[in-house]
């Protein structure tokens, strides 16, 4: 799994590409944290895009991402997410604490 | 029901493995020919049950994993995951969504998953003997779509 990070104007976007499950989430836990500690950004946006799985790993992530979001007073996107990846936010109920875009919209 | 085919696959609790166990599981769920839903169901099912087995099974060690999987001739599948580890001391409790026993790394959405996305999970554990989770789904019959 590999992170691209892009900042503008107070934006923060990580685009992450590849297979979300546990393996990848250990591995990615820490940049994705360094990065939003770094910029502190206002709005912070996960692009889906590129993620072609993901299991309840990635709800782990989304969710830690939300709770850091909140702590610094920031919105928090997730977008760009392919249909498998949407089942599974479905099936979990995220929807109630993330605003999810799938890539479609 | 006598199964039409059957693989069995025993691998170490290396969580790279995670994404072999579901890739072998997937390839051999494509011979029911399913939709693309259907066969990332079982891959995401399958990914939750050997994640479970290599976070909450064996903690702090590296043991073993049995995945099998059986095909039937109503074209129905059935996937067994197994481990000699931990074991679940309350499978009521751990079903429920949003329980884990893993922190913040942990959704607790794992088995709540397995269950919207097979048609039924059937969880068998004794504490510090291991855990056994069967899940059956039925693959629809390509003739019959549309
Ligand atoms: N194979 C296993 N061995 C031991 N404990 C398990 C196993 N699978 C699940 N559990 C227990 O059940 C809980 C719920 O599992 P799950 O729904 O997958 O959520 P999560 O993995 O996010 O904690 C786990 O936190 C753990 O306590
Ligand atoms: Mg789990």
């Amino acid at each position: 799994m590999k992170i691209e990070e892009r900042f503008a104007d107070g934006e923060l976007t990580l685009c992450l590409r590849g297979e979300l499950d546990h393996h990848a989430a250990k591995l990615i836990a820490h940049e994705l944290e360094g990065a939003v500690d770094k910029r502190l950004p206002s709005a912070c946006v996960l692009d889906f895009g590129g993620v072609s799985f993901m299991d309840s790993s990635g709800i782990a992530v989304i969710i830690k991402a939300r709770r850091r979001a909140d702590e610094l007073g920031a919105s928090l996107r997730v977008v760009g997410v392919g249909r498998q990846p949407e089942r599974v936010l479905t099936a979990a109920g995220l929807g109630r604490l993330v605003s999810i875009e799938t890539a479609s919209e | 029901m006598k199964e039409t085919n059957s693989i069995r696959l025993e691998f170490q609790s290396r969580s790279i493995n995670e994404g072999f166990a579901r890739a072998a599981a997937a390839v051999f769920a494509a011979q029911l020919d399913p939709t693309l839903d259907e066969l990332n169901d079982i891959k995401t099912a399958v990914s939750e049950a050997v994640t479970n087995c290599i976070v909450h099974a064996y903690p702090d060690s590296i043991g073993k994993i049995l995945l099998r999987a059986r095909s039937f001739p109503n074209n129905s599948i059935e996937i067994i995951v197994r481990d000699w580890g931990r074991g679940i001391p309350d499978v009521d409790r751990a079903r429920e969504p949003m329980f884990t026993t893993g922190g913040d790394e942990r959704s607790g959405m794992g088995f709540t998953i397995m269950e919207s996305f097979m048609d039924s999970v059937k969880i068998r554990s004794a504490p510090e003997r291991g855990t056994t989770v069967t899940m059956r789904r039925s693959i629809s019959i390509r003739a019959a779509r549309k």
